[in-house]
């Protein structure tokens, strides 16, 4: 039997069940990234025999009874930006080619109590600064529908584990797009919750006022039964939100009666690739048929969504990233003189392109004198943007729209023209402006054979909601299987 | 120097919180323990870590906010300021510059030319940074961060200030403000109090302000003071050469008694502040600052007040007594137990103040208790001892805190009201000292002293003074 074609769930419940143990799922995720992962290069560090050992102890404890939770035993991939103990944590960058951890991220720590089992680290675009997985120091990921696109990203190691069935599902980290883009292009399930659901303590930063930790699985179901998992309030972590309501696996409810859809009419405009429109509007369709209210609208302002987003974003990056200078952990470049050629020599030599261009501009939109122009611009630009959602959410229950403009690009055309890469984030990036919830859910292939994925946004704190009708949507489409699982 | 000039001075004070854990982890803030002991993620920067904000800071902030007349911003934010430095370990400190936790106060001083108010800009929360260790014989530099995360106020005053002395009294004002209100020991030999101080110099009379420069690294009030000068001095020069002072940062070298260019306003840094935003928001309710309000401790006019309308006592003890927040505790609390207030201050006014002058130390390092205090007192009103023997018998009390009434029992030092023996022992030493007997007799007053002190001497101090002198004179 492939165990790894099975959803995190039903696999979850075979273990439970006695049919098959923890160890022999992990085994089976080794025989498959022993087959793909020189094809796919999802991961970074893969730690087999930890794996295995707890799959062991997992088991042990499944079988006392101590371990009822849902995915306990199924194997799971970690992005390579969320701290693991004793664990290899690079952020696919070499200015962490060796730093080890002293502690774990509390959404891992999460899933660790509730007996998932970690087989190894994902790649990802340095430093999650990316949309396509190949800005990795440590070589590109491929997209298993086709090797010679690009997965997505940043969290495109994480995506390509789950389509290429290395793993049963994966976290990965969203700060503009990271979880829903890839997923798309990979037709898997990302889930991108509110700010503040899942503690990002432990999750090494990149924009914090953005980030947000979230799953990526198969389908619907997995992606809420891993949110109520991951989700904790964490008093380590200042932005952490108490929430009562995270029972998100309540909302699997096959049911669209009355609920009210906006589609911003801004969102299918130009740039957007006509399959995937079509595909699209195809989706809301069948939403329309089983009984939601399906409406264009004008959200406004979408325009101005991407210039704040790479302003705020970098700017707190350029932040961020000033902690790896070489002097506590991490890359140290060999001679230097003095400290600050050291510091300069260091990080020329650690950063990649893609991270230096952002942390330049980042630098620039805060140096004294364009820091009004700029950053602050950008926050009231942010802060309309969440009013203008607010407005939209007065009215609908959930947001429908694409992810991205197109299908998964060729390897290389997206980084010699950055600005082009950057507008393909058109879709996703104002829901982390707004700290709102946002869905990927397949929904077709186009020409190529590429997946599509269409988007659902809920308000702040209403997961439910596009879990319910992203579950609904997914009931008229069984998963198709990546060619190459 | 044909003209008069005009010295301008604002103080820009660092104090450290007297809190038991750092102001965003849960590490120890114990000064003096082995390098990089009290640390964990938070304060050492590693990846992924998040800081969580003490509220205590937020207590302390304010209530030295409060006690400097200051208003509260009840919304306000941390900012990161960022650059790079080794004992810095995220390359930015989590401070505030937009939204300052208190602003628009200021505290009232005194000196020789009368009262003044010294306008207090605003006061902020931030974090202090490690400790560079630089090792000479390696040639390396090794970084502790014990330090790293320890809660700060920056306590930035208006440019009030026009001489050296108006800036020890603020400081002083400053120093003895917060050591009532618990919020810090402000010792600035430990540098747990530090103050830049920014000075420029004007023509008499200018309403316009020179260019001023700032003066970092100074440890003491002497060297403040010494600082002042030598920097007014160097100001008045330059302009007097026809030189223009340079906007820039100085070092100062109290040895030398010179300060350095640390760097010039063209080097200044860009800090490239921006809001943290792994904090959210501090939102202070009225509710929260009526409680602070409410558990402030009294504060040194207060109780300098309250010391002459309640102890009768003269104002210049009320103020020696209230200078030291441990002084007034302790007067207090032996009041309370002895219920003789002049005869307390006395004491501490007297025998403690010069003990402490002759062993070099502050009144914060008294050890003894208050009630052996009162003990001691007791003793010597109701004439158990006399006052050699008390004197004595505090200087144990202030060395090792000894017990008076066990240390008297012991050393058999109660006072001798036997008239006999008094007499007895009278009767040898005027037969010892015909000469001074005979002096005396003569119409020298003086000889008396001696003789009286002959005889205690002879029994060891412990006669009662007055019956030794009534029964001399008698017996002369």
């Amino acid at each position: 039997m492939k165990l790894l074609s099975l959803t995190a769930v039903e696999l979850g419940n075979k273990i439970r069940a006695g049919e098959v143990t923890a160890e022999e799922a992990a085994l089976e995720a080794f025989d498959a990234i022993d087959r793909t992962e020189n094809q796919v290069h999802s991961f970074v560090t893969i730690d087999r025999e930890g794996a295995l050992e707890r799959a062991r102890e997992v088991q042990k404890k499944i079988m006392e009874g101590s371990l009822m939770g849902p995915l306990a035993g199924v194997p799971v991939a970690i992005k390579d930006n969320l701290c693991t103990k004793g664990m290899l944590t690079t952020c696919s960058s070499k200015i962490l080619y060796n730093f080890i951890p002293t502690y774990t991220a509390q959404a891992v720590q999460n899933l660790e109590k509730a007996g998932a089992v970690i087989v190894g680290k994902t790649n990802m675009d340095e430093f999650a600064m990316g949309s396509t997985t190949e800005t990795s120091a440590y070589g590109v990921t491929r997209n298993p529908w086709n090797l010679e696109h690009v997965p997505g990203g940043s969290s495109g190691g994480s995506c390509a584990a789950v389509a290429a069935e290395e793993v049963s599902f994966a976290l990965g980290s969203d700060t503009g797009g990271s979880i829903r883009q890839p997923s798309s292009y990979c037709g898997v399930t990302g889930l991108k919750p509110t700010y503040g659901t899942v503690s990002r303590y432990g999750l090494i930063a990149y924009g914090s006022s953005l980030d947000q930790i979230g799953p990526i699985a198969k389908d619907v179901t997995d992606c809420a039964a891993i949110l109520e998992v991951i989700t904790s309030y964490d008093q380590k972590d200042s932005t952490s939100m108490k929430r009562k309501d995270t029972d998100f696996t309540h909302a699997l409810v096959d049911d669209v009666k009355g609920m009210k859809i906006g589609i911003p009419g801004d969102y299918l405009g130009q740039g957007l690739e006509e399959e995937v429109k079509e595909a699209i509007l195809a989706a809301a369709k069948v939403l329309k048929e089983r009984g939601a209210m399906v409406e264009e609208f004008d959200l406004s302002l979408v325009d101005y969504a991407i210039p704040a987003y790479y302003v705020i974003a970098a700017a707190e990056a350029s932040s961020n990233l000033e902690r790896f200078d070489g002097v506590k952990y991490g890359y140290r470049t060999k001679e230097y003189e003095g400290l600050h050629n050291m510091y300069k020599k260091s990080r020329s030599e650690g950063f990649g392109t893609e991270v230096k261009r952002r942390i330049m501009l980042g630098s620039f939109v805060l140096s004294s004198g364009y820091y009004d122009a700029y950053y602050l611009k950008a926050l009231r630009t942010k802060a309309l943007i969440k009013q203008a959602f607010d407005k939209a959410f007065e009215k609908y229950d959930v947001i429908l729209g694409p992810v991205a403009p197109t299908t998964a690009p060729k390897i290389g055309d997206s980084l010699c023209d950055p600005l082009k890469m950057y507008l393909g984030d058109i879709y996703t990036v104002s829901v982390n402006l707004a700290g709102l919830p946002g869905i990927s859910v397949p929904c077709g292939l186009d020409a190529k054979g590429l997946p599509i994925s269409l988007q659902l946004i809920g308000d702040c704190f209403q997961e439910k909601k596009i879990i319910q009708a992203a579950y609904a949507y997914e009931q008229t489409r069984p998963y198709q299987h990546c060619p190459m699982a | 120097m044909s003209k008069k000039y005009e010295t301008v001075i604002g103080l820009e004070v660092h104090v450290e919180l007297a809190t038991k854990t750092k102001i965003f982890c849960a590490c120890s803030t114990a000064f003096g323990s082995a390098p990089n002991t009290h640390t964990c993620p938070v304060c050492t920067g590693m990846p992924g870590s998040l800081p969580v904000l003490n509220k205590k800071v937020v207590e302390y902030a304010m209530a030295v906010g409060l006690a400097a007349n200051c208003k509260i911003h009840q919304y306000c934010k941390f900012d990161r300021k960022n650059y790079f430095y080794p004992d810095n370990p995220q390359n930015y400190q989590i401070s505030q510059l937009y939204l300052p936790i208190c602003y628009d106060g200021g505290i009232e001083i005194e000196t020789e030319e009368g009262k003044k108010t010294i306008g207090i800009h605003e006061i902020h929360m931030e974090e202090d940074a490690g400790k560079l260790v630089h090792d000479d014989w390696e040639a390396v530099s090794l970084v502790d961060y014990n330090r790293s995360g320890v809660p700060l106020i920056e306590i930035v005053s208006e440019p009030d200030m026009r001489s050296a002395k108006e800036v020890i009294a603020y400081l002083d004002k400053l120093r003895m403000m917060i050591q009532y209100l618990g919020a810090s020991d402000c010792k600035m030999q430990e540098g747990s109090m530090r103050a830049d101080v920014n000075l420029s110099v004007r023509e008499e009379g200018s309403q316009e302000f020179g260019t001023r420069t700032e003066m970092k690294n100074i440890g003491s009030l002497k060297a403040i003071a010494r600082a002042i000068e030598a920097e007014t001095a160097r100001q008045i020069d330059l302009l007097e050469s026809g030189g223009k002072v340079v906007q820039e940062t100085r070092r100062w070298n109290d040895e030398e008694g010179y300060s350095y260019t640390m760097r010039s306003k063209e080097d200044a840094q860009d800090y490239r502040y921006f809001p943290e935003p792994d904090l959210v928001p501090i939102v202070i309710s009225d509710q929260w600052v009526q409680q602070i309000k409410d558990s402030q401790p009294e504060l040194r006019d207060e109780k300098q007040k309250r010391y002459v309308s309640e102890f009768g006592l003269p104002e210049y003890d009320a103020k020696i007594l209230t200078s030291s927040k441990k002084l007034a505790d302790l007067f207090e609390a032996t009041v309370a137990l002895c219920k003789m207030p002049k005869k307390v201050s006395n004491w501490l006014m007297g025998e403690t103040m010069r003990l402490l002058r002759e062993h070099e130390m502050e009144p914060e390092e008294l050890s003894f208790a208050p009630e052996h205090l009162a003990k001691l007192i007791a003793l010597a009103d109701a004439g158990t001892i006399n006052g050699t023997v008390a004197k004595e018998v505090f200087e144990k009390v202030f060395a090792k805190n000894m017990d008076p009434e066990q240390y008297v029992q012991e050393h058999g030092l109660k006072t001798v009201h036997d008239e006999g023996a008094i007499r007895e022992t009278i009767c040898r030493v005027i037969k010892e000292n015909p000469q001074s007997v005979a002096d005396y007799q003569g119409g020298k007053e003086k000889a008396l002293g001696f003789l009286v002190g002959q005889t205690m001497k002879a029994m060891k101090g412990k006669a009662n003074p007055g019956m030794v002198n009534q029964i001399l004179k008698e017996m002369l």
